[in-house]
This record gives C-alpha cells, structure tokens and sequence, in this order.
C-alpha cells in the first residue's frame, strides 16, 4: 500500500524568505510522525499549507493516493485531514459536546430544509451526531465535560477536546500542532496514552511539538526542519544523534 | 431550576399553559378593539417587527454577522408584493404566488449584499451593510425613469389586499354573529406566520446549520478547519434573514395597501437592530420580547404624552416624539450599563458578556 502522505518539494516564501524549501515527506499509515526543529524552522507553515490556510509556491500532496488539490480549508477536512491549532482555537462559548457536533458537520448533510422539517432522515442524522460526540468525548477522557464551556475547562482538557472535535471529521490524518504546550507532567502522560490509542485504532498523527521526551518516546519516525529545510528523517534513535540535528538545536560551536 | 424546566417536566402544566396562552392570543384583538381599532393596527405593525427581529437574528444573533442594511429586504418584499399586485403594472397575482416571489427576491438580495462582503468582519460589515441598504431605497425612489417601475417619492398605492378566493382581509366580515373587522382578520394571519417563523427559528438553531453559523461566529478558522464551508454557510445567513424579510413586506404592503420608499428608511434598520440588541441577541424569545416592548412603548406614549401635558400644564410643551426618542436612548444607554446582554439574553451572550 502506498504512503498516506506524500509530500514533494513543497515550496513556501513570504517575500524574501524562503519559509518551506524543497520539503518531501512520505507518512505511511498509522504510524506516529513526528515533526520537529527549532522555532521559526517552519513546522506550523508546513501545517498551515498542508491544511488550505496557506497555498504553496510549489510542490505538490498526495494524499491517500491521490492528488491534494485544495482550494480552501474547508475541503481538507473533507478530504480526511484534521488539524488542532498551536494557540488553541476551540468555539469557546459553545459546549464541550457542541463543539465535537460541530466537527461532525463534514461527514453529515441536513441543510436548512432538513433543519425546518426535520423528518426522520434529519433526526436520525442529528442522534447520530450526537451519539457520535458522546463516544469521542468518552473517548478523549471528558466524558463528564460534555456540558461545560470550552472555554471554562483547564488547558489539559481544552487541548484534549480539541483533538476529540478534530476526530469527529473522521480523519485519516490528525495533525496537532504542539498538542503538549504548556501541559504539565501528568497531563503529558494523558495525553501520550491517547495519541497511542489513536494510532493503534488506525489513526495516523502528524505531530509538532517541543517537548523531545515525549517526541523521542511518541513517534516512529522523526523528521526535522531547520531553516525551512528538513536536515533529518529517521526513527527517533538515529535522528538523536544525527550531527546536524545536533547542531540546529545547539549551535555549530558546541557540537 | 427555571420555570421552562419546570414546565417540561410536568406535561399537564405544560399544556394548560399552551392551552391559556392559546386562548389569550386568540381573544387578544377583541380586547384591544374595545380600545379603537387603531391598537388592532398597532399589534398588526409589532407583529410584522417581531418578524423582522427574528430574520435579523439570524444573521446578527446566530450568525455573528452584523447588519445594518436589513430594512432593504423588508423593502424589496414589499415592492415585490406592491409591484405584482397593484394597478402599477395592472399585474393581480395572488398571495399565494407573490410572497413566495417575494421571499425568493429578498433571497437572492441577500446573496447579493452577502457575496461582496464576505471578507468582511465587524465595523467594515456593518458599513457595507448599511450602504447597502441605502443604495436600495434610493433605488426605490429614483426608479420612475426613464421606466417607472417603482412610481419614485410617490409610492405605489391601491395595492391588493391579501384574498383567498372570495375572502377578503380587508374589511369587516361578520362570521358566526361575530364581526371581524379588516385588521382583525390580518391579526390572526401575521399570528399564524408569526408562529410558524418562530417554529423554524426554533428548529434552525438547534441544528447541523445553526452550528455552524455559532462555530463561525466563534471562529471561523476553526470553522473552516472543521470543513465548514464558511462562504456558503454564511450566505445561507443573509438568504435566509433576508428570506423573512421579504415575507414581512410582502404583509406589510398587503396591509398597508400603499408603500412608498419613506418605510424603508436606514432609522427603520437601527430599530430592528434595537429590537433583536435590546431583547438579547442569539435568543428567539428575547428577540420576541425587544420588538414587541419596542413597538407598543412608543405608541403608549404616543397615547399618553400629549393628554398628560395637556390636562398638567393645559398646553403641549414636550412634543411626544421628543420624549419617544428620549426615553429610547435613556433605555438604550442603561441597558448597556446594566443588561449589556439584553433584557432576556441567550445563554451564550450572557457567558459571553459575564467573562469580559
């Protein structure tokens, strides 16, 4: 089977700088891949092409086997990529629940006159969505949330909720964008047991973050950017000592 | 516990309650008639309000966007109605055809003010909105040349009431030994559309659209993230808030039988606005609450103001329009001091509004 995602000489400038240069990647399925570097190497630039929000210079996706062609955001969550965001970016003053019924709307379809007449297509579509957020609440450990604010929740738990809205797209690809920010240990620790589950049900993760105890545990694969350049690709062992990755991080002169 | 939760766990108090409120409604224009026929009419106007306040809700209050032109709907519903049923074009179609025709309209106005401005957040909106909704009524008043279509200044009049066969609603018709009286007739119309428009409110935010017009007022790069397609979603907005605009004119030059571009004024806009703001933006009810408060108050003191200065100081000192727009903007200024939320707030605005 081919490679989930594959990434070719995906090009990004902003003006002069070269943002994204000749990046290619291959994420096979259900696997972990982690993708790291220093700040401002272009981890979230990547994200944000990958996802629609920016377009590309050049280079081209393939996703699931065919062609990306993304013309807004809207159509990657269609295509079966869901994303979290850095800072995060729940509905804060929608419920919990709400907020994974709101990520169920890709994969559903009562328009206005469904909602005016809601015959039993829609309210049984609208039980399912319902259903569905249940499960995925259960799911990410906020089971007992479900009525709460997004906004009214502890950090921990609005970085889970997040990936539970993103889950409810049913995604073939789920990439968070430092989804361990500012998490305390124990809430790390959470956090690695689900994103464990959610590969080992077949979820694929595409995964940026800072914290390199849990990136080094987490991911199969590693790779790294520098400069908008990826210096590095491999299993976490080898990408740890890689002499380049070495000196990205710490300098030229103490390696 | 509040008293809806209430309500919903005790059925028979429920229904009594329904039964009650029903009954009153229903007797309500008889009341108001032993008053004068002119407070028939006044209800008959709150109503056609009430109706614009809940359109406007749907793109200010669920869909976040703000929209300071939306009387131009209610105007081109109204024009639609005037123009198909009047001596104008000697054009004599039925209700039935024109209002559909006239939501239709307005709906596809909506689509026209909502293209452009989709990019558009906040004050910038609400600019464009509101130029919008001048450039129609212009249109209004200037279309009588070369063409005349729109009769300019002068308006359209004779317009057909609304008929059904041989059943007039204009004029007094005596049923069962009953008399109904024209604006009578047209009460228990506006209540029925009236509650039908609330049913699909009702039913349109508790659903896979009224999400998504929320999470896009929440954030729509989220929103899009989530596959929403924020452009259609927030067209579906405007065409559908324009969509009962266009209803409630099609009434209102039904009713009125004269329309002229003097009704669709930008004051009217900033009124709806008012209304949907004042109520508690996002909730059906307080909407409901703010038309109608916003409606009667001014008639009550157009009732009141001028007997009471006259029999107190034996003359008119204060003109009652005066203390209408006092009191109005007295109201406005210590709502926002003390229910910024409005008077009967959503659940959403009020957290949203406590946390700031």
């Amino acid at each position: 089977m081919s490679a989930l995602l594959e990434a070719t000489n995906i090009n990004k400038r902003f003006g002069g700088i070269e943002a994204l240069s000749a990046v290619s990647m291959r994420i096979e399925r259900a696997e972990i891949y982690g993708l790291i570097g220093p700040n401002g190497a272009g981890k979230t630039t990547f994200f944000n092409v990958l996802t629609g929000v920016y377009r590309a210079d050049g280079g081209a996706f393939t996703f699931d086997g065919t062609a990306l062609n993304v013309k807004a955001p809207h159509e990657v969550a269609a295509a079966g990529i869901a994303r979290t965001f850095q800072n995060i970016r729940l509905f804060a003053n929608m419920s919990a629940l709400e907020n994974v019924m709101v990520g169920r709307h890709v994969r559903t379809h009562a328009g206005i006159f469904g909602a005016i007449l809601r015959g039993a297509g829609t309210r049984a579509e609208e039980r399912a969505i319902h259903e569905r957020a249940r499960v995925l609440l259960d799911y990410v450990g906020l089971a007992a949330r479900g009525n709460a604010l997004a906004h009214s929740l502890p950090y921990g738990d609005q970085r889970r909720l997040e990936i539970a809205r993103a889950l409810a797209t049913a995604p073939k690809l789920l990439a968070l964008d430092e989804p361990a920010a500012g998490m305390n240990a124990t809430e790390t620790a959470t956090l690695r047991t689900l994103l464990e589950r959610i590969r080992d049900d077949g979820t694929t993760i595409l995964l940026i973050e800072h914290d390199m105890k849990l990136v080094m545990g987490l991911c199969d694969r590693i790779a790294v950017l520098d400069y908008g350049r990826k210096i590095a690709e491999g299993a976490p062992a080898a990408v740890r000592n890689d002499a380049a990755v070495i000196e990205a991080y710490l300098g030229g002169e103490l390696a | 516990m509040n008293i809806s939760d209430k309500l919903k766990s005790n059925p028979a108090a429920l229904w009594s309650a329904v039964v009650l409120i029903a009954c009153a409604l229903v007797a309500l224009p008889f009341v108001l008639a032993m008053a004068g026929t002119t407070w028939v009419r006044v209800t008959n106007l709150a109503i056609l309000f009430t109706l614009l306040a809940l359109g406007l809700n749907i793109v200010v209050g669920f869909a976040g966007l703000l929209d300071l032109g939306y009387i131009a709907f209610y105007g081109v519903g109204a024009y639609t109605y005037a123009l198909l049923a009047s001596p104008q074009f000697n054009l004599h179609l039925p209700f039935w055809i024109i209002l559909p025709i006239g939501a239709l309209t307005a709906c596809v106005f909506g689509v026209l003010l909502g293209a452009p401005t989709l990019k558009l957040r906040g004050d910038y909106l609400a600019i464009v909105t509101l130029g919008f909704g001048e450039i129609v009524r212009i249109f209004f008043n200037n279309l009588s040349q070369p063409v005349n279509i729109t009769n300019g200044p002068q308006g359209i009049s004779r317009i057909d009431p609304i008929s059904i066969g041989n059943f007039s609603f204009n004029g007094s018709e005596v049923i069962l030994g009953i008399n109904f009286s024209g604006p009578v007739k047209y009460y228990y119309l506006l209540l029925l559309v009236l509650i039908a428009v609330i049913v699909i409110n009702l039913r349109l935010e508790d659903s896979r659209i009224g999400r998504a017009w929320q999470a896009i007022r929440e954030d729509e790069i989220a929103a899009a993230a989530m596959g929403i397609n924020t452009t259609r979603i927030k067209l579906l907005a405007f065409a559908m808030g324009a969509s009962f605009g266009g209803v409630a004119g099609g009434m209102f030059a039904a009713m009125q039988g004269f329309i002229s571009p003097d009704s669709f004024v930008l004051v009217e806009s900033v009124m709806v606005l008012s209304m949907v703001v004042l109520g508690g933006m996002g909730n059906i009810w307080g909407v409901i609450v703010g038309a109608l408060l916003l409606s009667f108050v001014p008639e009550l003191l157009r009732h009141t103001v001028d007997p009471l200065q006259r029999s107190l100081f034996g003359r008119l000192i204060v003109e009652p329009e005066v203390v209408r727009m006092l009191l109005f903007g007295l109201a406005l200024m210590l709502m926002m001091l003390f229910r910024p939320a409005g008077l009967w707030p959503s659940k959403v605005r009020r957290r949203e509004l406590a946390e700031k």
